[in-house]
């Protein structure tokens, strides 16, 4: 390990975190102008031209507020809580390979913290434990609401970590990797090549499985503003509170790069245009995060059980032991 | 559009479409059925498409509004105008009183005296519009058409019990002379165009 590779590897963390931190800012831009396109409004326009610096004013907003800490809270674990949870989405970044490898000033840069071999297994396993982040903060808030909320977010994402497994355990089948550099040289070649011909389901349900994990609408009951105020953070503010918005935006984004990697050609040969294409696909399947909080509406948290045990995941396991049978055949 | 149409409250005839809710199934292969037709049916496309649909029209319905206002009724009562004459451009008010004591809310406050031709005058004149209820009895009792509402509706003040006094209510001599005066459409007056924006309402009684 020398010392060229460590330099190297704290700048692309140092980049992963501010590149990522700042999309998270523009996500919450970007999720009001299209929430209010899609409901015949304007959304943010005095701040800046077209409304473009509200990012900033929310930012200074966000830094600069009280940090509350409440009488009755469990102190040091309500204050670990968001950091847990913007910190699982960045460690889940790790592995997630952004861009194609390319050149600059005759040095090959590989656009991937750490290109472990179990790449995923590593991605769903941290990914897991941002579940800690809504539980402890929920349970350490002294509020009802937040006790609730907690309680569904443990549910949800303990059932949905199953789909999400099952549902990327026949691609890898078919790969026979955990890496997803190799994951994306499998799928090379053109579009005929992309692991959604091969594995419509398992990309139906990984895409289900994507929305209760990063909590977005369909599956939002885990902090249900008509419900339970705004769950587990309800008793957040300040920055502490801001932590929790950039993981939650920040999981949006990675877990737009994971589909778009595993079932739709990631970036392809590694030239300019499949750079440009993945990003193409993240951009569309954050989209489709906003665009499914605009046009869809809630379940309850007992039909979200009810599709995880009875609806996906018995799918999710025929369809690995179909795909165990064909490539056996 | 006559009256009639509003008083005809029979609403047989109209075609109302009847929405059309299947019974909840009782056995499991019921229940399993309705599962499947709702997966296969693409109805959550179909609220995908609605708000895309929105989306590409893009037909803002957003009033700005600071830098844009919605045009309010003429029968909108919010802080009074003290008119002028049109024939000399004095000012309207003789001094009587009604205003003041028609006032339910006890905020009109004004004091009159005899000038040097022997005619009465007002010298003091003000409404706390801390008090005031807009109900427009002043404006209503009044036997010269002197006082009356204007449409400003946004009145900011550092105190609670903020007052108007005669000055600032009076028609300015400028806009008097520009003959730009606003003439009180007075109480029951239609809003324009309102014809053609009332629909009938389909209650069946």
């Amino acid at each position: 390990m020398d010392i060229a590779f460590m330099i190297e590897t704290i700048i692309k963390i140092v980049v992963i975190l501010l590149v990522f931190s700042a999309l998270a800012g523009f996500g919450t831009y970007f999720e009001r102008k299209i929430l209010a396109f899609m409901q015949r409004r304007l959304g943010p326009m005095h701040v800046g031209p077209y409304g473009l610096l509200q990012i900033a004013a929310d930012g200074i907003k966000l830094f600069t507020k009280e940090d509350i800490i409440p009488t009755g809270v469990v102190a040091p674990i309500f204050k670990i809580a968001p950091v847990i949870t913007a910190a699982t989405a960045f460690m889940a970044a790790a592995a997630i390979p952004f861009l194609p490898e390319f050149t600059i000033f005759g040095y090959t840069v590989h656009p991937i913290v750490a290109d472990i071999n179990i790449g995923i297994l590593y991605i769903l396993g941290v990914m897991a434990i941002g579940l800690y982040g809504p539980l402890l903060g929920g349970m350490a808030s002294n509020n009802k609401y937040s006790l609730i909320s907690a309680a569904r977010a443990a549910a949800v994402f303990i059932s949905y970590e199953v789909i999400t497994g099952l549902s990327l355990l026949a691609p890898m089948m078919m790969v026979g990797s955990l890496s997803l550099i190799d994951f994306n040289n499998y799928q090379t070649g053109g579009v005929g090549n992309w692991l959604v011909w091969s594995q419509p389901v398992a990309f139906i349900l990984f895409w289900i499985a994507a929305f209760a994990e990063t909590g977005r609408t369909p599956f939002h009951l885990i902090a249900n503003d008509h419900e339970i105020i705004d769950g587990f953070g309800t008793e957040y503010s300040g920055m502490r509170w801001g932590l929790f918005f950039i993981g939650e935006y920040a999981n949006m984004f990675f877990i737009s790069f994971l589909i778009s990697i595993v079932f739709l050609g990631g970036f392809g040969d590694g030239t300019f245009l499949g750079a440009l294409a993945l990003l193409g696909k993240v951009s569309f399947f954050f989209f489709f995060f906003l665009w499914t909080r605009a046009a869809w509406p809630d379940v309850r948290p007992d039909q979200l059980m009810w599709l995880c045990w009875k609806v996906l995941m018995p799918i999710a396991v025929l369809n690995i032991v179909i795909t165990g049978i064909v490539m056996m055949f | 559009m006559s009256l009639e149409q509003f008083k005809d409250r029979n609403v047989g005839e109209q075609n109302y479409v009847k929405v059309d809710i299947a019974d909840y199934p009782t056995t499991g292969w019921g229940k399993f059925k309705r599962v499947v037709d709702r997966t296969f049916k693409g109805e959550l496309f179909v609220g995908l498409w609605v708000v895309m649909r929105e989306m590409i029209k893009f037909d803002i319905h957003t009033v700005q509004y600071p830098k844009e206002k919605l045009p309010i009724g003429p029968r909108y009562r919010a802080v009074h105008e003290m008119l002028r004459l049109w024939e000399s451009d004095t000012e309207r008010c003789i001094g009587c009183g009604l205003c003041e004591k028609i006032c339910i809310s006890d905020c009109i406050r004004m004091d009159t005296r005899i000038d040097e031709e022997s005619r009465k005058e007002v010298s003091e004149y003000s409404i706390n519009l801390g008090r005031c209820i807009f109900c427009g009895y002043c404006a209503e009792v009044c036997p010269e058409l002197a006082i009356v509402h204007g449409p400003r509706y946004e009145n900011t003040s550092e105190q609670r019990a903020h007052y108007v006094t005669f000055e600032d209510m009076l028609t300015p001599i400028d806009v008097m002379k520009a003959r730009a005066q606003k003439e009180f459409q007075g109480f029951g007056s239609i809003t324009p165009h309102e014809d053609e924006r009332v629909t009938k309402t389909p209650l069946a009684y």
